[in-house]
């Protein structure tokens, strides 16, 4: 493949890369007042990035000499991920402005150049490609997480973020070294091709395995699954509410994308080492995302846990390694950013009387008395994430359970089926305070229109009308799903 | 010949210097003498024919880190002569440590002589470097092989620099900024007045 070709497939990081130097140089001229101008020009700039997915960028071809994967699964992950972007420059100037700390107009072209990050990474074909499309989100993400600079607790999680996330990529970079030295090549299929042709009590083949574990620890720690969470609560709850919005999802999706090709594609040969590892990841995540959220009293931290269960059961959908299974992943995580997404807008709109913003459970008391629509939107995203059946967060859960049963794993299912109870415990509790507790603190009535309407629309496509939408997304995840093997 | 002896140079200096760094009473001569030792190290790759290996020391070593670690030295206020204090305290875990390495040794040098590990051949074998200079070598990867990996490499140092920007640069009010424009344009009869006061009384300003 010539290049000329390889640079139509990679036209909408093209345009997200150029677009973002471009505003960047506005910036440094036109300074901060320009900043909702600049996040206004950068949703565009991933509008236009999600229509150049239109052709060769999910046309299947391998580009730039096999480090660029092109394919529908790509592409499917791709617009997922710049929907979220847009949400999340969408909502900042609102959260910003009340805290007189004017957002600052890099904000926009940093999530535009994380965006480029996560292209890179749910496109890799090549382990090198993974940890650079890998490093520039998780850069990007370490600056955005302290973007809140007179708030401590801000540069607490972002430090935090960067010191961990460092950790985590030394593991994964030590992996890559060890899967590189043993079967030569850094190419998803040299390594798969090196899987295959060795078997157990062959010395490489430990080596191998050995590599395989340490990617894997690595990923685990960038979709935040136990044992490898431990950052999520303090960063989510440090980094200002828009950045935890973005957070939760796109860089969830990229990483959750990651993890299922470079399990399929490039370890497929041995889906038996890896089932164990997915397995307990998924239990763990699911058990422990339950039972810590339930003491929780700030919202910002709930909803971390919540992340955290919810990657479990993305994570029991990659357990099978097969098609139907990658299909419900990508199935999940469509209906978990919506939720995720909606939920944190939400929370944004908790402000004091006095404009403060405010993340405390106990300030949502009789909500459904002050603000019964954010009350009725708190409640579906919560119903929804509970899994509860007329909700669409049922949908994600069911897709996933039947891909274990049909594997064979029903014993997985079941018990996976048994922790998502722990969880509706919780999310529950949220719904009783809002609707069945006296009134504590008066919320400011929202001043956004913009994030009412994305509210609006997150929770519509969460209430049972998102079945009308089960034909248009099946459609997608499975050719996705299939274009990966 | 001269090769030889070029070699037996750069690696009596090498030596010399790392012991020097380590001996040296003030710590900045310490650091002084590293960088000395860096230098005859790129001397030493130099002649095994890695003039990339060289130049990255050279740039990176001497240019970048050593001259950091000058900074770090003398910014932060170190009492070296109480660190050594405990010396006698660490004494029996720093010899566990060097034995420890003396092992570590003797088993590499023999799982050497029994030949390497069977990884997988190449995937990018070196070209002859009589025939192609490395840094060319490099370069060509680079800029076909890994082009997209690259690229997003320059994306990754350009987040890095807005990161450390947005992260520190405030804008302070009361500042006199240099705009050379405006100074240029500056006449005497903008910045001076002439006046011309009765004797006695003074200039009103």
């Amino acid at each position: 493949m010539d290049y000329v070709s390889s640079f139509a497939l990679s036209l909408p990081e093209e345009i997200l890369s150029a677009g973002a130097i471009v505003l960047m140089l506005v910036v440094a001229w036109a300074g901060d007042k320009s900043a909702r101008v600049i996040g206004y020009v950068s949703v565009a700039l991933l509008a236009a990035a999600a229509v150049a997915l239109i052709g060769a960028p999910t046309s299947g071809a391998v580009g730039y000499a096999g480090a660029f994967h092109a394919d529908t699964f790509a592409g499917f992950a791709k617009l997922l991920i710049y929907v979220s972007s847009a949400v999340a420059i969408l909502i900042a100037p609102g959260f910003f402005e009340t805290d007189n700390e004017p957002l600052r107009a890099e904000y926009s072209v940093l999530i535009l150049l994380a965006a480029v990050g996560m292209g890179m990474m749910v496109s890799a074909a090549d382990l090198l490609t993974l940890y650079v499309g890998l490093e520039l989100n998780s850069l990007a993400s370490y600056v955005l997480a302290s973007f809140l600079r007179r708030d401590s607790r801000s540069a607490e999680s972002g430090l935090k973020y960067f010191v961990l996330g460092a950790l985590a990529s030394g593991i994964l970079l030590y992996g890559i070294s060890l899967l590189y030295g043993f079967s030569g090549g850094t190419g998803f299929a040299t390594v798969a091709q090196a899987f295959h042709g060795t078997t157990h009590g062959d010395p490489a083949y430990y080596g191998l395995l050995f590599g395989l574990v340490f990617v894997l620890a690595g990923l685990a720690f960038k979709i935040a699954a136990v044992p490898f969470h431990m950052w999520t609560p303090d960063v989510y709850e440090g980094a200002p509410t828009p950045v935890t919005a973005f957070f939760a999802s796109a860089p969830k999706v990229a990483a959750m994308a990651l993890t299922t090709r470079v399990a399929i594609s490039a370890m497929g040969p041995a889906t038996h080492d890896w089932q164990q590892i997915v397995i307990f990841c998924a239990l763990a995540s699911t058990i422990l995302g339950g039972v810590a959220a339930i003491g929780q009293t700030n919202i910002k931290r709930l909803l971390a846990y919540s992340s955290i269960n919810n990657v479990g059961f993305i994570l029991f959908g990659l357990v099978p390694g097969t098609a139907e299974g990658a299909s419900s992943v990508l199935f999940y995580l469509t209906i978990y950013i919506a939720m995720t997404l909606g939920s944190l807008i939400c929370v944004l709109q908790m402000r004091t009387k006095d404009g403060l913003p405010t993340e405390q459970i106990a300030s949502l008391a009789g909500l459904s008395r002050t603000r019964p629509g954010l009350a009725a939107a708190f409640a579906i995203f919560m119903f929804s994430l509970a899994g509860i059946p007329p909700l669409f967060g049922f949908w994600g859960k069911w897709e996933v359970f039947s891909a274990l049963v049909a594997a064979g794993f029903w014993p997985l299912a079941l018990i996976g089926i048994a922790t998502s109870v722990i969880g509706a415990f919780y999310y529950l509790k949220i719904v009783k305070t809002i609707y069945f507790d006296e009134p504590a603190v008066e919320l400011a009535p929202s001043r956004s229109l913009i994030e009412g309407v994305l509210i609006a629309i997150a929770a519509l496509f969460v209430s049972p009308l998102g079945y009308l939408l089960i034909p248009a997304i099946e459609l997608g995840t499975n050719a996705a799903a299939k274009s990966l093997f | 010949m001269i090769q030889t002896l070029a070699f037996y140079l750069f690696a009596i200096m090498v030596c010399l210097s790392g012991l020097l760094t380590i001996t040296a009473r003030n710590p900045v001569h310490s650091v002084l003498w590293l960088i000395l030792a860096f230098f005859n190290a790129a001397g030493l790759m130099l002649l095994l024919g890695a003039e990339f290996i060289a130049m990255l020391l050279v740039i990176v070593y001497v240019g970048a880190v050593a001259v950091l670690f000058l900074f770090v030295v003398m910014m932060l206020d170190i009492d070296f002569s109480e660190l050594r204090a405990g010396v006698a305290r660490y004494a029996i875990f720093g010899f566990a440590l060097a034995a420890a390495m003396a092992v570590e040794i003797v088993v590499a040098v023999g799982a050497w002589e029994a030949g390497p590990i069977q990884t997988a051949g190449r995937a990018a074998p070196t070209p002859d470097p009589a025939a192609v200079p490395n840094i060319q070598a490099l370069g060509t990867l680079l800029y076909t092989k890994y082009l997209f990996v690259f690229e997003g490499a320059g994306l990754v140092l350009l987040v890095a620099m807005i990161g450390a920007i947005v992260l520190t640069h405030r804008n302070r009010g009361g500042v006199r900024k240099q705009n050379i424009a405006y100074q240029n344009r500056r006449r005497p009869q903008d910045a001076t007045r002439m006046t011309n006061p009765p004797v006695g009384q003074g200039v009103e300003l």
